[in-house]
This record gives C-alpha cells, structure tokens and sequence, in this order.
C-alpha cells in the first residue's frame, strides 16, 4: 500500500491474518498451531477409518503418537515416527519454516530440515483434544450455505492474487 | 467515472469526517487498554465522545454511560451505549461520504423505509452469551487478551454458527476470535488494528442485542426480471466465505433498473482458498454459470430487501443470453436506482459503489491517472480465487470497480478490467473461475493439490458421524 492515507492503526480494513498456503490434504487434512503445539491430524496409509493424532511441544519439543483410540502409534520407537514427519513437513508448507519454528522456538539453518533439528523425547499426551478440535473444523463443511447477506463481511476482502 | 468527477470526489474531505473520526480513534485507544482502569486522558476521550451525541437521542445514554465508566464502574447497558454511540458516529461518516459519492457520480438512491418487524430469531441465552464474552473483552482491552479469553468464545461460537439466522453474528466473531489468537498473547504485539478491532466489536455487541440481528426476509416483496451481472466482490476470512454479486436488475414490470448486490456465503476451514472457494458453492450452479459464462440471469420471485440485496435462490433463476459487463456498465450504470443503506450497515466499510472507469493512465505502482486526479487501486483485494491480478490492473484501458473508503481516502477495487494481450482485447473478471480456473498453469497446480473441499467432506462424511 502507498504511504499516504491514514496510519495502519486507523484502517478498518488491515491483514491480521495471512492466509494460509495451499497444499495437499490427502494425507495430512488437519495442521495447527495451538495450545502451544505444532498438533494436528495424519489418515492412516492402511485404514480409511483411522486417523493419527500427532504433536510437537513448543520449547521441549517433546512429541506424541497416537491413534483417536488413543493407542500409541507403532512406529515411534524413542524417535519420531512418519506420521510426525508428515506433520511438521505440511506445517511447513502450509505456514511457512520460520513461523513453525519461531512457534516451537527452534533454530533451523540454512537448508536443514525442522525435524533434524528437534530434539525433544517421547511423552504421552492426551491426543482427543486435537482429535476433537479436527472434527469441530470439519463441521464447518457440514454447516448449511447462506443466502442473505452478511454485510460484516466487507471488513474481510478476499486478498492474494497471483502477483 | 470521469476524471472531473474524481476531482471532484477528491476535493477535501466532507466537513465533520476528520473530528468524527477524531472522537472515535479516542474510543478506540481506551478500548486498546480496557475500560476498568481508565486513564484521565481516555475518560475525557469517552466524554468527549459523548459530548458529540449530547443533541441527539443517544445523547442522554451515552453520556451516563462514559460518566459510570470514568467512575470505574462497567455495566453491559453502559457498554452497549457507548458501541451505539461510536456506530453512530461511523453512521454519519457514511452518509456523508456516500452523499458526497453520490453527489458526483449522478447516482439517485432511494430513501431508506424500515421494513415491518418480523420475529427475529429467538436466542436470548446466546446473545447474552455473546453480550459478556465483549464484555469481557472491553473491560481487559486488547492489550490484555491472552489465549484463555480468546478461547472462552469457542462454545458460544460453535452454538451460534448452524442457526442461519444467527450467522452473521458468528461469521463476525469467529473472525474477530481467529484475528485475536493469531495475534497472542496481544501484550506483546508491536502494533494493534486498534481501529479495525473496534470495528467489529461495536458490530458485535449490536449485533447481539435482542433485536439487533433483521429477522426473516419474508416480509420483502420479491420482483422478477432480468439480473446483468457487474462483477463479483470476494469476501473471505478463515472459516468463511461470501461471493457478493453486484448487477443491474430489469424489472419485469417495466419499472426503472436498480443496482442490486446478491450473496452466495458458505463455511469453510483456512486450508481451503485460492480458486477451491468456488466448489464451496457448488449449490449455486446458475449463479456461477453465469458469472463465469458472462450471461444474464432470468429471475422469478427473488425477495428484494430494501437494501437492495436480492436473496439469491438458485432454482428461480435461469441462466440466460451472454451480456458483456463492460456494456452493461456503459449502457445501464449510469441511470440505475440506487438502493437505501440499512441504519445498522452504515459504516464507511459497506460503501461499495459500482462505477466503470476508463480513458485513464495506469501506473506500475497501482494508480489510475484520470486527468483531473488520481485514484487508487485497492490491489490488496484482488483475490486469489479469480484471474485478475495487479499487473493486469496496471495494463488495462478500462476497468468496472467499486469505489471503497478507508483509512481516509478514497480507493477502486477492481472486479473487471479489458487490457490488450497480444494484441487482442481481452477481459479479465474476478469471477471468470466460478466454475473453475481456465488457466491452464493454475488448472495444473489445483490438479497436482488435489481437491481439498473434496478430500475434507470425505474426512467429515466418514469420522463425524460415528
């Protein structure tokens, strides 16, 4: 934006949120950061039923595993397991390297890979918080379309052409 | 638009604006730092304030209310009195704005005539749910807001959201809540939105007041004719998207042509955007075929609402003959009625008047050079579900935009352009991918994403009901 017109404080109209970056869903649907946690949602690669719920803990980085069951994923033998690897690989597409790693205070270097600089250790935490938060933001698509207008939406303009 | 008129347009600011604007960026500040300790300065911002409103019939309200609050004592009705008086001030910065605007460009509006009351519905534990979570936010201000306040809106959220007609409310406030967890905790945060933030808290706690929401459209008389599409405004934020249609309706019954707005809204989650949006509102197969096939639509029966926003239903509208947007602009723009703002609407955010310029100087840094001044391009609200970019704004020859008021000045955001491409003529529409992308490159990028609506109804269809 030009610099004339009033400060940015005095818009009614100001980007507080980027939008997020478009990626594939297939694998990895849910993605958040929150609760102080990279968290979210990983479909099981054998059972459409199944999902794995993962998460990375800001500052410790300790991680965790499991299915909605709560039964520990097999795979985390002392050491991430793919379903971790998946996540924090669509948090970053999806957010961007340095925001999901300021979120979980790391430093990464130029060229590595987020998760060989983690360095946290296995801890059981309780994964039907994030399960239930993925099926609140899946409800959304359940809700039904709206016709009359909705004129708070003009304090929201859709932004980001390709430029 | 001509550039005399843009000169015109350009002349000074309507007298009252600056010190309106003035008295509500004191509000704002107090809000910044939360109304239970109020500093002296603050409290004479809030008297002041009042002060403005002492002739008029909030006059008496308000001023108790600022009153209380200097004592230190916050009640919800002193609350909601002073979110009265603040919109009540925006209400004459928009009239006056709108009445300079349509003072120029020759437009005629109607006069606003408040409808019949007709239930609104009934909610009362969830608006005053609403009511205290502000509350809440008013007496700690921004500066205070961590993750527990902000998430203490979540099940009063989640209740209002399937109730259609509670939905503006909660597409509000779940995107005020997603803009103050993104911005946790806020005592650390550089720069506020003070202004913006503000905003859509007044909204809300009117919005929240018995009554404040309009009730059912059924009372609205319905009319039949042939709708000209203009263009598409896109309207979106995480869980939320509106595609706001703006065109000229001919009446069947012979009576004059109006500018009319017509809204198509669905929920969404933040990792569906980009031209995807569009499948959201796959409901809506008339309405999108003609956005993107520049046809007309033949309507039957559409309620008018005396805003001017016809409610869109899908299966009493027929897509009709192909219309170009730049001759419906040239021919009709001109001489169509414009409708009334609704009291609650009127806020300088809502102006968004439809106007075709053309004969200007474009420039890389996105200005149009009409001769007898400059306007600028919004280029922030291109969006990315369509094909218009800012580079197509900056080598196009004519442009049908919605002239929009923020930050003190006036601004075009495009929603159509013609430019020369290899020689040719061609235009560009913010809705030419309602039915998806026709170009090629992003054709192959949404092939490789895979389709995300899909992918997540599948998710919801088989996890959410067990």
């Amino acid at each position: 934006m030009n610099a004339d017109g009033a400060a940015w404080e005095q818009r009614s109209v100001a980007r507080v949120v980027s939008p997020v970056q478009p990626r594939k869903l297939a694998k990895v649907p849910f993605v958040e950061l929150a609760d102080g946690r990279l968290q979210g949602v990983v479909s099981s690669g054998s059972d459409i039923a199944r999902v794995y719920v993962s998460s990375i803990t800001a500052g410790t980085h300790a991680f965790n595993c499991s299915t909605n069951n709560n039964r520990p994923c097999g795979g985390l033998y002392g050491s991430p397991c793919k379903h971790l690897q998946a996540l924090a690989g669509e948090a970053v597409l999806q957010y961007g390297l340095d925001q999901v790693a300021r979120y979980l205070h790391v430093e990464v270097g130029d060229g590595a890979d987020l998760m060989s600089c983690l360095n946290g250790r296995h801890e059981p935490t309780p994964g039907a918080m994030v399960f239930s938060r993925f099926l609140r933001h899946l409800s959304y698509l359940e809700l039904p379309g709206t016709t009359g207008p909705i004129a708070e939406m003009h304090w929201f303009p859709a932004t980001g052409a390709i430029r | 638009m001509l550039g005399v008129q843009l000169a015109e347009l350009l002349d000074g600011v309507p007298p009252g604006v600056g010190e309106a604007l003035d008295l509500v960026t004191g509000f704002d500040d107090a809000l910044v730092h939360g109304f239970a300790r109020l500093s002296e300065e603050r409290a004479t911002a809030l008297t002041s304030l009042a002060g403005a409103l002492s002739a008029t019939p909030l006059g008496g309200r308000v001023g108790e209310a600022a009153g209380k609050l200097a004592a230190g004592s916050v009640a919800e009705e002193h609350l909601t009195a002073l979110a009265g008086g603040r919109a009540a001030l925006f209400g004459a910065v928009h009239d006056a704005l709108l009445a300079r605007l349509d003072a120029v460009l020759g437009r005629v509006r109607v006069s606003w005539e408040e409808p019949p009351a007709t239930p609104a519905p009934a909610a009362d534990n969830l608006l005053s749910g609403c009511r205290s979570w502000l509350g809440e936010l008013a007496i700690t201000g921004w500066r205070g807001v961590d993750h527990d306040l902000v998430s203490a809106s979540s099940q009063t959220i989640e209740a209002l959201l399937p109730e259609p007609g509670l939905r503006r409310l909660a597409v509000l406030l779940d995107g005020l809540a997603a803009e103050l967890r993104a911005s946790c905790p806020v005592a650390t945060v550089e720069r506020l939105p003070a202004r913006r933030w503000a905003d859509l808290w007044t909204r809300a706690l009117l919005l929240s007041q018995a009554g404040g929401l309009p009730g059912a459209s059924e009372s609205a008389g319905v009319v039949s004719g042939r709708l000209l599409i203009l263009g598409v405004d896109v309207h979106e934020h995480g869980t939320a998207v509106q595609m706001q249609v703006h065109g000229i309706l001919e009446p069947a019954d012979g009576t004059p042509s109006r500018l009319v707005r017509t809204s198509v809204a669905a929920a969404k989650v933040d990792t569906i955007v980009g031209p995807a949006l569009w499948r959201l509102l796959d409901g809506y197969p008339a309405l999108l075929g003609a956005l993107a096939g520049h046809r007309g639509l033949d309507v039957t029966d559409l309620p008018l609402l005396g805003s001017g926003d016809l409610v869109w239903h899908d299966d009493r509208a027929r897509v009709g003959e192909p219309v170009d947007p730049f001759a419906t602009a040239r021919l009709q723009l001109a001489g169509a009625l414009a409708a009334a703002v609704p009291p609650l609407d009127r806020h300088p955010v809502r102006i968004a008047e439809p106007v075709l310029v053309e004969g200007y100087r474009a420039t890389a840094d996105g200005t149009l050079d009409l001769g007898g001044g400059t306007l600028t391009v919004d280029v922030d609200r291109l969006p990315a579900c369509g094909p218009l970019t800012p580079k197509l704004v900056a080598s196009s020859s004519a442009c049908i935009g919605l002239v929009r008021w923020d930050g003190g000045r006036w601004l075009l955001q495009p929603l159509a352009v013609q430019t020369t491409v290899k020689r040719q003529t061609v235009e560009v529409h913010t809705g030419d991918w309602a039915l998806g992308p026709t170009d090629p490159k992003v054709v192959k990028a949404e092939a490789r994403a895979g389709d995300a609506v899909a992918v997540l109804r599948e998710r919801a269809g088989r996890l959410l009901r067990r």
